[in-house]
């Protein structure tokens, strides 16, 4: 039985990241990722990375514009934490490699970002994620001596003893073998849970993984209705078009050719937050001034930005517009609407990364510390990621330096195994398809726990997911084998899937106002007296979800009425 | 937007459980013809079939996880669309099968650790900076040097370019299109201090840089416009022209016979080029001794290749050559690339797209903006 100091599950921007802080520390580590790590969905991050770097910037300014992107329900600790340390931070991942553009003196060149009062964003053109993702691997190459690498290696739940996370059961995809990873501290750092909506610009590999395994080991989740519509996503397919298009001096334009954000966002215009460009979009859009099939889209009108600037630091999108829309972006405007992006809710954690249980770690999507709140500003993510990957490795390594490696016995992998094996011997054709249960809780989501919500379209929601938990349970699945059973992995990701919606449902429902990502047609204002506070979901014994409260912590920004 | 319509999916399939050699099979799916062939692989997968395996992920050619060959033709499944698909198809059926090169574990999937990531390691894939002296902010360095890494940070390590090298075909050890661009991002990067350790390297190794043939495959292949040709070719230049590495390999001096050979001819002369690039690139080279002994070990090839008509002996012998006119065209070229102050690359990042011409030789025209 592998046995580490450190055992981190997921090897996108925080896994890695905390991989080589535990490292660093002396710590022994492991990453253990059910993709290959340059396959994770950081890679995906496409516009850049938030630091007050530049002489005339502040971190403060930084952290002000985080809290107020947040509506207010980040907490302000954390966020100070995490601008405090980013501009080091950047300034890392640059002396390890990251290739980030410069201007004409030739130090970082910083772009101009959605609810960000100065430039203050780091890239390399548009590949931002996937070249700091790509550096890491690197690193993680370099240090292979001192960092085990356990690639497509899928998790199936943490083992929780003396209320501690003592490891984790995980499943070999290659070749189908269980092991026991014995750990201790395990750090969750496997992502976000954009899956449980059609479309979004989520990977098909972001199942809410680890927010399920946190869930179910008696973890807390917090912010969970706080769900990010991004702006700007292909209308053709949900593909993102990166802010960074907007950063660089694209406009939005209606049915009439107007500039419509000089109606809602008068100083801020196209770069106000993203939970306000997306409602401005869809409330264009549902007053019949959208454009494209059946009048569903938003003109994004890149063609004012210089070509030559274009092809060299939006280039990724030149390509999604050539081969996904048949558009060439720098002549003609690309049709685009608001689709799911991002979970701002997650496993909740201290600034240490530190969860509720002993032991249990997270950080990156997947966590919650919150800096985000209802709303994250664009190029905050990568932030999020490295900061507490960084602090959630070298906590974790210096915790293992005064404890014991847990003695762990092979129980819980007899009892994982049976659950698969469970799963493998459904009768085909009783019940429905994985795929289609997996289409209906999309589909569902996407339309009623989207950029407006209400207490009808939730509640119905509600009933859905509960319906799809039960026909979920008969799922058959056609692949029977060991080697790269896809299928069996797919069934257990939709039972994630089903327990994160369940929680998103349940938090939209309860926070009747509207903040951030979550408007309610219903609760159309903002209201602090009630709800300046966090949702937490934790599962109760018999496996529902039980609604508790966090306060909010604020340190030197009380809240104000929010304008861009 | 267009109404779905069906196509008919010929996917390779292989068990390694079953004991059964590979075989195919076919399904027809239903989707709008501009939708990709992974879209209508996971439609297969979820309608009739949920046992075929193939990696994927992001759907946006940006993961690189689904890197296959269609109709024969190695690229990202979620990238190409049906309707392109369809009309390279040879009899109405759009073929995927596993990239080339690798081992197959199971149907679409690869073992890309086999043969891709040992090679990436093999090119020491991390920036090795001065350790001492760190800038206490960022390195300064050029602002065009960063967008032009770009075009090999670009790549997303999806295999399609190693899948159809032909190189690697022949020799497995080659190092290969995906580990070159690679290695030339670390070389170009100002901040690396081993560049001319890692060009030595690579110019040495028997497997390295010149073992490329330069059959462009995979430029083709690659869905990032990362063109790891010439990447190779840079690198190429770099140790020759920049730091004048002279290999065992003999690879400097074959360009050098080469560039000489058309230079005079406008054409190529087989026989010339071989004893010239192991024995000096003059008329004189065929008398030194290694020059002879390549001769005398390239006499089987020769002489089957006269016996086929492959060559006439009197071309063979004294080579070819274009009229006067054609020759001074040529030359012509040489002086003027030659005769340049500063080296011009192309670089997609830097110049523009391809099929645009303006300021496809490098840098952007005088006052054309930038910023």
């Amino acid at each position: 039985m592998p046995a580490h100091d450190v055992l981190i599950i997921g090897a996108g921007l925080a896994g890695q990241r905390a991989a080589l802080a535990a490292a660093q520390a002396g710590a022994t580590v492991a990453v253990l990722s059910k993709v290959h790590p340059v396959r994770s969905h950081s890679v995906a991050a496409a516009g850049g990375i938030n630091a007050a770097i530049a002489v005339e910037d502040d971190w403060r300014s930084h952290a002000y514009d985080t809290v107020k992107g947040s509506d207010f329900l980040g907490d302000q600790d954390a966020i100070e934490v995490m601008c405090a340390e980013a501009p080091a931070e950047v300034l890392h991942l640059e002396h390890i490699g990251v290739t980030f553009h410069r201007d004409e003196t030739g130090r970082l060149d910083l772009r101009a970002f959605g609810g960000a009062s100065i430039n203050r964003t780091a890239y390399v053109a548009d590949i931002t994620g996937q070249a700091i993702l790509h550096v890491l691997y690197e690193q993680l190459l370099r240090f292979g001596d001192r960092i085990d690498r356990y690639e497509e290696w899928f998790t199936t739940s943490l083992i929780v003893d003396d209320g501690g996370c003592a490891g984790v059961v995980a499943r070999d995809v290659r070749s189908g073998a269980m092991e026991v990873f014995a750990a201790k501290s395990v750090i969750l750092a496997c992502g976000g849970a954009g899956q449980c909506f059609k479309p979004t610009t989520n990977g098909l590999i972001c199942t809410g993984d680890g927010m399920a395994l946190a869930y179910r080991a008696g973890a807390p989740l917090m912010d969970m209705e706080m769900v990010q519509y991004h702006p700007t996503t292909l209308v053709e397919n949900g593909f993102l078009i990166t802010e960074g298009a907007r950063g660089e001096g694209a406009h939005l334009l209606n049915a009439d050719g107007e500039r419509f954000m000089e109606r809602y966002a008068p100083s801020k215009r196209e770069l106000a937050s993203r939970d306000v460009v997306s409602r401005a979009e869809q409330t264009e859009i549902d007053e019949g001034r959208g454009v494209g099939p059946d009048g569903r889209g938003i003109y994004l009108d890149i063609t004012v930005v210089p070509r030559r600037r274009t092809l060299e630091a939006l280039r990724e999108i030149v390509n999604i517009g050539r081969d996904f829309a048949g558009v060439d972006i720098t002549r003609e405007p690309i049709v685009i609407r608001p689709g799911q992006h991002y979970v701002m809710g997650g496993v909740r954690t201290d600034v240490h990364g530190r969860t509720p249980l002993d032991g249990l770690y997270a950080a990156g999507e997947v966590a919650c510390v919150s800096v985000h709140g209802g709303n994250r500003l664009g190029a905050n993510s990568l932030l999020d990621t490295l900061i507490f990957g960084r602090r959630a490795g070298e906590h974790a390594a210096a915790r293992a330096a005064g404890t014991r490696m847990p003695r762990v016995s092979r129980a819980p992998l007899h009892d994982d195994a049976r659950r698969i094996e469970a799963i493998l011997a459904r009768p085909a054709g009783a019940g429905r398809r994985v795929s289609e249960i997996k289409e209906e809780l999309g589909t569902t989501m996407n339309r009623h726990v989207a950029v407006f919500r209400d207490e009808g379209g939730l509640r119905t929601a509600l009933d859905v997911v509960r319906r799809l938990r039960e026909e979920a349970e008969s799922a058959a699945v056609d692949d029977r084998g060991t080697v790269f059973n896809q299928d069996v992995l797919g069934a257990i990701e939709l039972g994630c899937l089903l327990d994160c919606a369940e929680a998103m449902v349940v938090s939209a429902l309860e926070r009747r106002e509207s903040r951030g990502a979550q408007f309610r047609t219903d609760f159309p204002r903002r209201d602090d007296a009630e709800w300046l506070k966090h949702i937490t979901i934790t599962r109760d014994g018999d496996g529902a979800p039980r609604i508790g409260y966090a306060p909010v912590t604020i340190t030197r920004w009380e809240p104000e009425e929010r304008r861009y | 937007m267009a109404e779905p319509i069906a196509f008919t999916l010929r996917l390779r399939r292989y068990d390694p459980e079953s004991g059964d050699a590979p075989f195919w099979a076919e399904h027809t799916i239903e989707l709008e013809p501009h939708r990709s062939i992974l879209d209508g692989i996971l439609q297969a997968k979820a309608r009739f079939d949920g046992s075929i395996a193939i990696r994927c992920s992001c759907q946006a050619a940006i993961c690189g996880s689904c890197g296959v060959r269609i109709n024969g033709r190695p690229g990202l499944a979620c990238n190409t669309r049906l309707r392109d698909a369809l009309r390279d198809a040879p009899d109405g059926v759009i073929e995927v099968e596993p990239m080339g090169n690798m081992p197959v574990i199971k149907d679409l999937v690869v073992d890309m650790d086999a043969v891709h990531w040992k090679k990436i390691r093999r090119v020491t894939p991390w920036l090795v900076a001065e350790e001492d002296g760190l800038p206490e902010r960022e390195h300064l360095v050029d602002r065009d040097s960063m967008v032009d890494v770009t075009q090999a940070m670009a790549c997303i390590q999806c295999g399609a370019c190693v899948s159809d090298c032909l190189s690697m075909e022949a020799d497995p050890l080659f190092v290969g299109p995906a580990a070159a661009a690679k290695a030339y991002r670390f070389v170009a990067d100002p901040r690396d201090t081993q560049q001319l350790e890692r060009l030595r390297d690579l110019a040495e190794d028997p497997h390295g840089i010149y073992d490329c043939t330069h059959c462009f495959t995979c430029i083709d292949a690659c869905p990032k416009g990362v063109a790891p040709m010439n990447q190779i070719m840079r690198l190429r230049r770099r140790a020759a022209d920049d730091h004048g590495i002279v290999d065992r390999n003999n690879g400097e001096r074959h360009e050098a016979a080469f560039a000489t050979l058309v230079r005079d001819r406008g054409l190529l002369h087989e026989a010339e080029l071989l004893p010239r690039s192991y024995g000096g690139d003059s008329w004189l080279g065929k008398f030194h001794p290694a020059a002879g002994r390549v001769l005398l070990s390239s006499l089987p090839v020769v002489t089957k290749a006269l016996l086929r008509g492959k060559v006439r002996p009197r071309v063979a012998v004294a080579g070819e050559r274009l009229p006067r006119e054609d020759r001074r065209h040529v030359q012509r070229i040489f002086d003027t690339v030659e005769g340049r102050p500063e080296r011009l690359e192309l670089n997609l990042y830097l110049s523009g797209v391809d099929e645009d011409g303006a300021g496809a030789a490098g840098r952007p025209p005088e006052g054309s903006e930038t910023r």
